[in-house]
């Protein structure tokens, strides 16, 4: 047995035998779960998606989701309307929260090819929110987030994650001291696109200034940081002739 | 301890001390470094590698002795990431919420060389039953470092332990802050990890002179 196992013959029957069950086993997992993969992913999205416009069950200092059974139920409650952006129209569509950000931007390196912008509309308490999902890069993988805006452009709760920032530096993008210090901000200066910086030593750390276009950066997650802030910048800029729109 | 023999037990309290993963073999340190600045992350790393371990540690010595000697670090290497794909998987469909902690875990546990280094040195050496007992005491072992320099880390870094602010508002000043102390952001970088762990072998060895090597 022992002279067995260091033949060559061997070792490639052992090493094709070794990726196909393997292989087998982890398509059978994959595809045996997909579904309800997809199904959570989907409920999360809304869980997001509300969650920016302040429909949530936070207690002080915990990121608290409405709960999975009543999701759909206080998705269509708030979640008014849809659109697809495109440029000054919307197009009403009330299945744009399953259009894939990261398909639509890949897709847009092709000239050729109209993007489809996801624009959601909710209301509470008579108060009109308008989502926009973010994509970007952070340090080691991408973030993605949704920002809620009022009529005068001024953010009115975000929502962030991320795929594999550092724990404790730049995964802190999804805690609340982070994410409530976007609330009030502007993302104009005056009537020109500004975006929110995430600066370093703004000397406003309690941001009491709320027209500064600055949140306070998180320590030790720098190139995180600037990665959210150049997602911000680059897909709110996306949706601007038609949030101008609104203002008037 | 009626359950295991002299010898089984040893297996799981040598590698919490003096034949830590981390501080006497010098495995997985890549990892103790990346995710101890918070407490929380430790412990979900912790037990991930206990589980991925102690299975993978199983599996290899079932199949040990017919994994061809030429090939063995690879044939390691799909088992401990085919084991961490589908714990994660199956996480994503049934613990949705536990599986988004988890996912920057995945890539690290695959990588962890205190994975390989058990399967390698331990596994493919003993059986089943032993490996099991190799697998829990090690990544006890690695558990241990990692929660040791995650509580400093977190604690003069962030100023909370497990997400609690447990020494004040560093913003509102209150609690130490308001007799002028500062969390030392130092402490959140890499290199400080680093210094912890050296901490952490500097004690260990001036209180057990013979874990100290002769050159």
């Amino acid at each position: 047995m022992a002279n067995n196992t260091d033949k060559n013959s061997y070792t490639v029957l052992f090493a094709t035998g070794m990726v196909l069950i393997v292989g087998a086993l982890l398509a059978f997992v994959a595809s045996s779960l997909r579904e309800k993969i997809a199904e959570n992913k989907r409920i999360e999205k809304q869980q997001n998606i509300l969650y920016a416009m302040g429909v949530n069950e936070n207690e002080e200092g915990t990121v608290a989701f409405v709960s999975k059974d009543i999701v759909a139920g206080e998705f269509s409650k708030y979640i008014t309307k849809q659109f697809v952006v495109k440029g000054t129209e919307a197009i009403e569509d009330a299945n744009a929260y399953l259009i894939d950000i990261k398909k639509e931007e890949a897709e847009a390196k092709n000239p050729a090819y109209q993007r489809r912008l996801p624009l959601f509309v909710g209301n509470k308490d008579n108060k009109e929110f308008y989502i926009i999902p973010v994509r970007g890069k952070g340090l080691w993988d991408a973030i993605w987030g949704y920002v809620s805006l009022d009529k005068d452009l001024v953010v009115q709760g975000v929502f962030f994650d991320h795929a594999g920032e550092t724990p404790g530096l730049g995964s802190n993008i999804k805690e609340r001291f982070f994410m409530d210090d976007f609330t009030g901000e502007h993302i104009l200066n005056g009537d020109t696109f500004k975006g929110i910086d995430v600066a370093k030593g703004n000397a406003d750390p309690k941001n009491n200034d709320k027209t500064d276009n600055e949140v306070d950066a998180i320590a030790g997650a720098t190139i995180t940081g600037n990665g959210l802030a150049a997602m911000l910048k680059k897909d709110l800029q996306l949706y601007l002739p038609y949030l101008k729109t609104l203002k008037q | 301890m009626g359950l295991l023999s002299k010898k089984d037990a040893k297996l799981i309290s040598d590698p919490l001390l003096d034949n830590n993963p981390i501080t006497i073999q010098v495995l997985g340190i890549c990892s103790a470094l990346a995710i101890t600045a918070e407490l929380k992350a430790s412990i979900v790393m912790a037990i991930s590698v206990m589980f991925v371990l102690a299975m993978g540690n199983v599996v290899i010595s079932l199949i040990r002795n017919i994994i061809p000697s030429k090939i063995r670090i690879i044939v390691q290497l799909v088992i401990a990431a085919a084991l961490v794909i589908i714990v994660d998987q199956v996480l994503k469909a049934y613990a949705y919420e536990l599986s988004k902690q988890l996912s920057v875990f995945v890539g690290l546990i695959i990588t962890n060389c205190i994975i390989m280094g058990r399967f390698e040195a331990f596994a493919l050496a003993n059986g089943p039953w032993k490996s099991f007992l190799d697998g829990i005491g090690n990544s006890a072992g690695y558990g241990l470092i990692l929660v040791i320099v995650a509580f400093f880390r977190e604690l003069l870094g962030s100023g909370s332990l497990l997400g609690f602010k447990v020494l004040g508002d560093s913003v509102e000043k209150t609690g130490v802050y308001a007799y002028g102390y500062e969390n030392n952001g130092f402490m959140l970088l890499a290199p400080m990890a680093l210094i912890t762990v050296g901490l952490i072998i500097w004690v260990q060895r001036s209180r057990n002179t013979a874990l100290i090597e002769d050159n």
